[in-house]
């Protein structure tokens, strides 16, 4: 066995042990993001409760992420055209508009 | 089984040290890689939860709003249709509904007007949502402010703010009376914003909205289903946020998958030669370079997702705040529940591993199959 290798193994440095060991580490890492995200789910439930009783006592329709333009703001109670209608020929310009796009609704 | 176990492990060390041995090169790759599944993984992580979270918060939004159409646009509503429509079978209850938007022009931010269906402030009184009340700069008993449609002002003492948990929905939201709502906005008595129908039953919820169009032609009626269909399609894989989120990522991932399939460098052409020349099969190299492949490639897989995972629901989603809030001047302050689709981490890890060793490979299995000589001399 060449000395190097031999040192290496020694060592308990071998490559591919090292490899394996930082690729299971990741792995348990991963695992543990899906159990935190179970416990994290369990623990907001409340919470997410209380912000749906809020939507139902107000009667709110629209989460508020987008607040540039009135037509994000409430996306699903915008038209699919409001973008350009806010004045006589008018382009889509907010930058919330690019992210949210028309809503999704039948008729019209 | 052993010896297939130390032959694997041979080969892997084989291809970590040639690795090694590029070490400049295969870093800045490595720092690449991780990066693009980074932006990948962070943009699933981010849709995912706030999907999830949209379903989960307006299961209970209204059933059925009416809304009136004139020339195309929304208008007001005569609070006379809300009797019309009460006698339709299924409809439980009708109600008007007040909500418009108020600009302020001194800190350039648009809040959502409000007179809340239950408990209503008293005259006189608003209620601020979070973000509303941290952009105004007030507090409970201190007054507010208000220009009125006509110019004058109005001034409103602030009675409460919403708990700062509810922000993703009532963030920019100022809740006042009916008296108020509409000397302020100088919509008159008689009319509304919109119609709230409550329809329990979902199976009459489209009945009832053809019934609707029958008897008010000049309104439209948007379903609770339409709203979660709504915030689905925004963030779903299908919407705008991904376009503008992932464009760059997956170009960016072609590139590198491109980069690599296109060809070995001459030193690897030359490694390759070495190693048929001192007797590896073709199956062998194929095999190293399978490995040197898996390990950048896993490597990169594992870091990325993890760092997205830290940066979504421990950074809340940093990064992307500024494309998210645009031109708001309000915007929520607010923490994701995680939300981790296995299914998703399955496809992100097929679509980013798979595509990178099987470039690694191609290449590699070109140059193995040519004579060692002619390799090591071209």
């Amino acid at each position: 066995m060449p000395e190097k290798t031999l040192v290496r193994e020694i060592a308990g440095v071998r490559r591919s042990s090292l490899f394996l060991a930082v690729t299971l580490v990741q792995a348990a890492l991963l695992g543990l993001c899906f159990l935190h995200a179970a416990s994290a789910d369990e623990a907001a439930r409340p919470a997410v409760t209380r912000m749906a009783a809020t939507v139902k006592t107000l009667g709110l329709t629209d989460l508020c992420l987008f607040t540039d333009a009135s037509y994000t703001r409430h996306l699903a109670l915008a038209d699919g055209h409001a973008p350009f209608q806010e004045h006589p020929v008018s382009f889509e310009h907010f930058p919330a508009g690019s992210l949210a796009g028309p809503p999704e609704r039948r008729g019209r | 089984m052993g010896a297939w176990v130390e032959r694997q492990r041979s080969i892997l060390d084989f291809a970590l040290s040639s690795l090694l041995r590029r070490a400049e090169r295969n870093i800045a790759l490595l720092a690449v890689y991780t990066a693009v599944v980074f932006l990948l993984a962070s943009t699933m992580f981010l849709l995912t939860a706030l999907r999830r979270e949209a379903a989960l918060v307006l299961a209970d939004a209204p059933d059925v709003v009416v809304q009136r159409l004139v020339a195309g646009r929304m208008d007001l509503v005569p609070v006379s249709y809300a009797d019309r429509l009460r006698g339709l079978h299924g409809v439980r209850h009708v109600r008007p509904r007040l909500w418009g938007y108020h600009y302020d022009a001194t800190r350039k931010a648009t809040f959502t007007l409000m007179v809340p269906m239950e408990t209503t402030p008293k005259e006189g009184m608003v209620v601020l949502g979070g973000a509303a009340a941290r952009l105004k700069g007030t507090a409970v008993g201190r007054h507010l402010p208000f220009q009125t449609h006509d110019g004058s002002t109005r001034s409103l003492t602030v009675a409460w703010i919403l708990s700062s948990e509810s922000e993703l929905v009532s963030a920019d939201l100022l809740l006042l009376s009916e008296a108020d709502f509409r000397a302020i906005t100088g919509i008159p008595a008689g009319s509304a914003t919109d119609l709230v129908l409550g329809v329990p039953s979902e199976r009459e919820r489209g009945t009832v909205a053809a019934k609707i169009a029958r008897e008010l032609p000049d309104t439209r009626s948007v379903l609770r289903e339409d709203v979660l269909r709504t915030y689905d399609a925004v963030f779903g894989w299908r919407g705008g946020m991904v376009t503008v989120l992932l464009a760059g990522a997956l170009f960016a991932f072609v590139i590198l998958t491109w980069d690599r399939a296109s060809g070995l460098s001459a030193e690897e052409r030359r490694e390759i030669g070495i190693l048929k020349a001192v007797g590896w099969e073709t199956s062998d190299i194929i095999l190293l370079q399978t490995w040197e492949g898996a390990a950048v490639s896993l490597t990169a897989f594992l870091a990325g997702t993890l760092l997205a995972y830290a940066h979504v629901f421990f950074a809340s989603a940093t990064l992307f705040a500024r494309v998210m809030k645009g031109w708001s001047a309000l915007y929520p302050d607010f923490r994701l529940v995680p939300a981790v689709d296995p299914y998703q981490v399955a496809t992100l890890m097929v679509l980013t591993v798979l595509p990178y060793a099987a470039a690694t490979v191609l290449p590699t299995w070109r140059a193995a199959t040519v004579d060692p000589d002619a390799v090591m001399r071209s």
